[in-house]
């Protein structure tokens, strides 16, 4: 399977990741090398086993229904490029 | 058992410029659990706390930070699954769903895409006496709320306060089954109505903790019949999503004029666009969300930092037996067991506390009687000054009291009312007040006979009449009625009237 630039700039974009126009052939290439390589593993027969998601065998860890955390306004917005009366501030965004 | 049997209502018409329409809905309820704690973290769920207060790292996505599920929250999907009769799937997992958007940190919602904690189940929305329609549930899954955008603060930034990311919802996703404005907000106040019985979510939609996501298409007459007979979706219309209402009666409007302006668009023969809508009341319009169509690329992948939701039929059986007696269920036992009318049991059970309040007066007494003193009496007082039955200075057993008093004749009806006053603005036990007042009824005929005699001496012309004319016994009942202070049995005294006058 082979992905175009467009394609390419569109992810970029979605990922809010910003790709300049001279290194978008690169990046779809490299992303064509990587579908490749996952249409390789799709050869190998897996019908009727079971799809592995851990190495160990581990139950999801659960947590009790208890209010531990929070309480810490300042260092929540510590790293903030602006904050304004305990709240984020961020350039305006409207519906 | 329910042993009810109910008529399908009929579907909406809206006339068009040349044709009729019908209306097809499919809704997406976001149900708040009422959990202490968020879903992935400990801080705490608590409503109108001071910005960025209720916040973990988890929740602000600081890096390294991993999410751990809170059991609590689990549980209540699967309770709210078994009240909704659906199928409780064991295995379910979490998957990322991504955008960017200032009021989510993470950059993705974990949510369940591809296996749901709740399968298929079904809701019965009473629309009438003997008509309801059922409606089907497609699947509930849990997700993480996202936080809040304040955009009147600053006339050039957005102010965001993260204390809501990160809460647990229930997204109850319902199956295009609603036919109406109306039927839409009978089924949202029927999910409400089951969610507050079993205490999953506690359905505040003011504070936002029920909303809904309403999908609106309309159709010709007819081509719905064969989408429930083939499931296939070619045979409806392109459905628009009207994001994020919390009240009932915007819900009602914004159906109506979508439905309208997708008539309008298909009648002058275009398209309707699959799209994300917003209503916006004050012009009485839906109006597109163009910044999420881009966005509504999702690219959801299953979350590693969790392992799939694996959990045992045991624990769930264990939910199952500890569910309480549902809204339909506790109506059809109003109906049989009190007497009650099916209005009566239907106001009775809308609230588990005003169901609990009339059981307790019920107890042991006449129930149409115990029916008509809670709704009649209690509800109306209590209306009067906007308080709830939560709030009904009148305990359960005063109000027996009364009703006791009444049934052993000790007082009238209209007497009765004065206690219920007196019981409701100072407190005190009812056969106390009356006791002490003096309220009691005078059952005793010598009384009687003795007020009927004084009124006859007091009014002889009028007792003249009265033998030309029968009707005028009425006056002398009232006269005694007033000499003896209301306390007399009406009963015996007409008798004693009707008596004395030779009529």
């Amino acid at each position: 399977m082979s992905i175009d630039t467009d394609t390419a700039a569109r992810v970029a974009k979605l990922a809010r990741i910003r790709v300049e126009e001279e290194q978008l052939p690169a990046l779809a290439q490299e992303f064509s090398n990587i579908l490749d390589f996952i249409e390789q593993l799709n050869e190998v027969d897996v019908e009727g086993v079971e799809p592995m998601v851990s190495v160990t065998p581990m139950r999801l860890k659960r947590r009790e229904d208890g209010v531990t955390d929070g309480g810490m306004q300042e260092k929540i917005l510590s790293n903030a490029p602006d904050a304004r009366e305990g709240f984020f501030a961020v350039p305006k965004v409207v519906e | 058992m329910l042993d009810l049997t109910y008529d399908a209502p009929k579907p909406k018409i809206i006339a068009g410029a040349k044709h009729d329409w019908e209306l097809v809905i499919g809704m997406e309820v976001h149900a708040q659990v009422s959990s202490k704690a968020k879903l992935f973290s400990g801080a705490s769920t608590a409503f109108g706390a001071e910005p960025n207060s209720n916040v973990a790292f988890v929740d602000a996505a600081m890096p390294g930070m991993l999410p751990v599920i809170n059991e609590f929250c689990v549980e209540q999907a699967v309770r709210t699954g078994l009240g909704l009769k659906a199928e409780i799937n064991l295995t379910s997992a979490f998957d990322r769903k991504n955008y960017f958007y200032p009021d989510l940190p993470q950059g993705y919602q974990i949510s369940q895409l591809y296996q749901p904690i709740v399968g298929e189940g079904e809701v019965l929305v009473e629309l009438g006496e003997g008509v309801a329609r059922k409606v089907r549930i497609e699947r509930i899954h849990i997700e993480q709320d996202a936080g809040k955008s304040i955009h009147d603060m600053d006339p050039h930034m957005s102010f965001v306060d993260l204390n809501r990311t990160g809460v647990a919802l229930m997204e109850i996703v319902s199956r295009p089954d609603i036919r109406s404005p109306e039927e839409a907000a009978a089924y949202i106040a029927k999910l409400r109505q089951i969610l507050r019985y079993l205490g999953t979510c506690d359905g505040n939609m003011q504070n936002g903790n029920l909303r809904a996501d309403v999908n609106v298409s309309i159709c010709l007459p007819g081509a719905y019949e064969k989408y429930q007979e083939t499931q296939d979706f070619s045979h409806l219309g392109t459905r628009c999503e009207i994001k994020n209402m919390n009240s009932m009666r915007f819900i009602q409007q914004a159906i109506e004029v979508e439905a309208k302006r997708q008539i309008a668009i298909v009648e002058a023969g275009g398209s309707v666009d699959q799209e994300t809508r917003l209503y916006d009341p004050d012009k009485g319009e839906t109006r597109s969300m163009r910044s999420k169509e881009e966005a509504h690329d999702y690219r959801y992948f299953p979350d590693p930092d969790l392992l799939p939701l694996e959990i045992e039929q045991a624990w769930v059986d264990e939910i199952g037996a500890s569910l309480p007696e549902l809204p339909d269920e506790k109506k059809a036992r109003f109906i049989k067991d009190f007497g009650l009318t099916d209005y009566d049991a239907s106001v009775l059970t809308a609230e588990v506390e005003s169901a609990a309040y009339f059981e307790a007066v019920a107890e042991g007494r006449d129930g149409k009687m115990a029916a008509n003193w809670v709704i009649n009496e209690l509800f109306g007082r209590l209306k009067k000054e906007d308080h709830d039955i939560t709030q009904s200075p009148v305990s359960p057993a005063q109000l027996g009291g009364i009703i006791d008093l009444i049934a052993k004749g000790d007082i009238s009806g209209k007497i009765a009312k004065d206690v219920f006053e007196i019981v409701y603005s100072e407190g005190g036990d009812p056969a106390d007040i009356v006791e002490k007042k003096g309220m009691k009824q005078v059952t005793d005929t010598g009384a009687i006979e003795a007020a009927v005699d004084e009124v006859i001496a007091a009014n002889p012309a009028q007792v003249e009449k009265a033998k030309q004319n029968p009707k005028l016994a009425g006056w002398f009942v009232g006269q005694v009625m007033k000499a003896t202070g209301g306390k007399a049995n009406p009963k015996a005294v007409n008798e004693i009237v009707s008596a004395k006058l030779g009529l």
